[in-house]
């Protein structure tokens, strides 16, 4: 085998194995606590939301503000395939994945119609009739109080982080797959230009319909393993403050950049973790980095590339220039 | 007979809902219209008109004086919100792609419920609003509460007011010249910072006067009381058809009346899932809302 090709397998290979192995070692001999265990944990579920985001926005191009509804979709249906039909919790997590693709396909079947902005307001809309759904059927979802699903795993770190962690790689991989296929090129010339893809063949709505069903799978998938975390999920969880925080996820990391949405996932859910000190201040802070994000560098932190280990000292560099950048804007007082 | 009385009762109290979500969605209506952003601040910033209401309100008593003043204070205070807002946050994003803007928009919506969480003298709790007595306005069964009658009434006004600036001004022939085009009109010698600024001013003071009517009718001001309505405001704006203002007003009340009806007939607690339908529904059968025009995108 070729040596080029070699080490471009070994070295993101042998970064994801360290990545699962070297924190399931802390945490086994209780260098991590069971607490930021947790934290680590709440990451990786995250960072399957923000891919699911990332995938309707940064690759098909469309503006979604009710993924956290996919999310409740497939965390209910994880505890009622579960509870009432006694499915075991594997199967379970997978049915409830496919459950919210077809909610997904339901949903964008009427709706990718639609262009732009419209297509962001029957999403939140979406994600609001489903919060209200599940507050109001109270025999079956526990109305506003919530449902309870503890597994025997709930109160085990160390398989969840196991488990959790794969999971979010494999579907890394996968996704890098999707985007390089015939089908993820087809939906990467949708979201550059519309028009000039239609007058190449390519089906629009088939695409945007592929991406939008793929990005509801990954959602429910985000869901299910966030109830068996959890134990506990509410109606507020498909809220349309919940889909900002995915939204944020990836616009912070960059559009388009699947390893930037992972990446700032994990920073701003562990900062939000480690700024608690701040108490409600904290909930000030997170806001106004994503307007300084967005005025200096609009294209997010990777823009639309992936991180790559070559270009470290690119970052560096750039680092370097947003800070530069941003002191001269605010000694020039304002931009122009 | 009752069934009758009842219903014009749940109209009154409709139109009356629906005069304030009229009155918020026209500032997102306007500020869509010559920005092409939906400005997720806005049901904020008619919480911030509310709180500014409410504190004359409090220093002053509830008298009628009182009222005026406090009402008075709440649109100027929300103007001003507006202005700065625009200025800060949305100005150096003006030509950034169309989501910069809306996340900042979204960021500045975070930003002003949090500052009013972490304020020594609001704090996250409710507070009750002091009322004001306006008489039942009583013919024959029909008793209709005064401060429906009042909050129509208010808006209506509202509205005629800026219905004239926006078609029979000066500033208003700018604004729609503006929002038709933004480039041919800075060169025809528009002000077109200005002309913006001036937009979210209306916007934002017809969202505060909206924010004091919605906590006399409601009687109670939380920093998250300008969630829903926000919500529920834009929603009416696309209904309507976002960027024309006759069908944010028209949007607004046949939701206020959707919602009321679903309320005192249906299963009430799903009218907020019945008012995303009946918007779901609207954009599949005519997706530019009610009175929107339709573009035709050129290559």
């Amino acid at each position: 085998m070729n040596k080029k090709i070699l080490k471009s397998y070994l070295v993101p290979g042998i970064t994801a194995l360290a990545c699962v192995i070297i924190p399931a070692v802390l945490i086994k001999f209780n260098f991590l606590s069971a607490y930021t265990a947790g934290i680590l944990n709440q990451c990786a579920i995250y960072a399957m939301m923000a891919l699911s985001v990332n995938i309707i926005c940064g690759i098909t191009g469309q503006l979604s503000l009710g993924q956290a509804g996919f999310m409740a979709i497939g965390a209910y249906s994880t505890i009622l395939l579960n509870q009432m039909l006694h499915i075991p919790v594997p199967v379970a997590i997978i049915l409830a994945a496919l459950i919210s693709a077809v909610f997904g396909f339901l949903i964008g079947f009427p709706t990718l119609k639609l262009e732009g902005d419209y297509l962001a307001i029957v999403t939140l809309g979406f994600g609001e009739i489903i919060r209200v759904v599940l507050t109001n059927l109270k025999d079956i979802t526990g109305g506003p109080n919530g449902k309870s699903f503890n597994t025997l795993l709930t109160f085990l770190e160390l398989p969840k982080f196991l488990i959790f962690t794969s999971a979010l790689i494999i579907l890394i991989i996968l996704i890098q797959n999707f985007i390089r296929s015939s089908y993820g090129r087809a939906i990467l010339a949708v979201r550059d230009d519309e028009v000039a893809a239609n007058a190449n063949g390519i089906s629009v709505f088939r695409y945007k319909m592929i991406g939008f069903v793929v990005a509801s799978f990954i959602a429910g998938l985000g869901g299910a393993f966030y109830i068996w975390h959890m134990g506990f999920v509410k109606p507020e969880q498909a809220s349309f403050a919940k889909s900002i925080d995915f939204l944020i996820f990836v616009v912070l990391g960059g559009m388009g950049s699947v390893t930037g949405s992972v990446l700032s996932a994990y920073v701003l859910t562990i900062l939000q973790e480690g700024l608690r000190f701040l108490k409600d201040f904290r909930l000030l802070f997170y806001p106004v980095i994503l307007i300084i994000v967005m005025i200096f560098r609009p294209q997010g932190l990777l823009g639309t590339n992936e991180f790559e280990f070559k270009k470290i000292n690119e970052y560096r560099n750039s680092i370097k220039k947003f800070f530069e950048n941003l002191f001269s804007k605010f000694k020039k007082g304002g931009n122009k | 007979m009752d069934s009758v009385i009842l219903f014009c009762q749940q109209l009154v109290n409709g139109i009356s809902l629906g005069s304030i979500y009229a009155l918020i969605a026209l500032g997102y209506t306007m500020v869509y219209g010559i920005v092409k952003l939906i400005n997720f601040a806005h049901g904020d910033i008619m919480m911030m008109g509310a709180y500014a209401g409410y504190f004359v309100l409090i220093a002053m008593g509830p008298t009628p004086v009182g009222f005026c003043a406090a009402m008075i204070f709440a649109m100027i205070f929300s103007a001003m919100l507006g202005i700065s807002i625009e200025r800060l946050a949305y100005r150096p994003l003006r030509n950034a792609p169309r989501l910069n803007s809306l996340i900042t928009a979204i960021a500045v919506e975070l930003i002003l419920q949090n500052l009013m969480r972490v304020l020594p003298f609001v704090g996250p709790n409710p507070r009750q609003v002091p009322q004001i007595k306006i008489p039942q306005l009583n013919i024959g069964n029909l008793s209709i509460s005064g401060i429906s009658l009042f909050v129509v009434f208010a808006s209506a006004i509202l509205m005629v007011v800026l219905n004239h600036i926006v078609n029979y001004t000066k500033t208003g022939k700018a604004m729609r010249s503006v929002s038709y085009d933004m480039q041919a009109s800075s060169l025809m010698g528009i002000n077109v910072n200005k002309t913006i600024a001036t937009t979210f001013a209306i916007g934002s003071l017809l969202a505060g006067a909206a924010g004091l009517l919605y906590a006399t009718a409601y009687p109670q001001v939380d920093p998250m009381m300008g969630y829903m309505p926000g919500l529920k405001a834009f929603v009416a704006a696309v209904l309507g058809g976002i960027g024309s203002i006759p069908g944010a007003m028209l949007g607004g009340i046949i939701l206020g009346i959707a919602e009321t009806m679903v309320k005192g007939y249906g299963p009430s607690a799903y009218a907020d899932a019945i008012s995303f339908s009946l918007l779901i529904v609207i954009l599949l059968i005519r997706p530019t809302g009610i009175m929107g025009k339709k573009t035709v995108v050129k290559v």
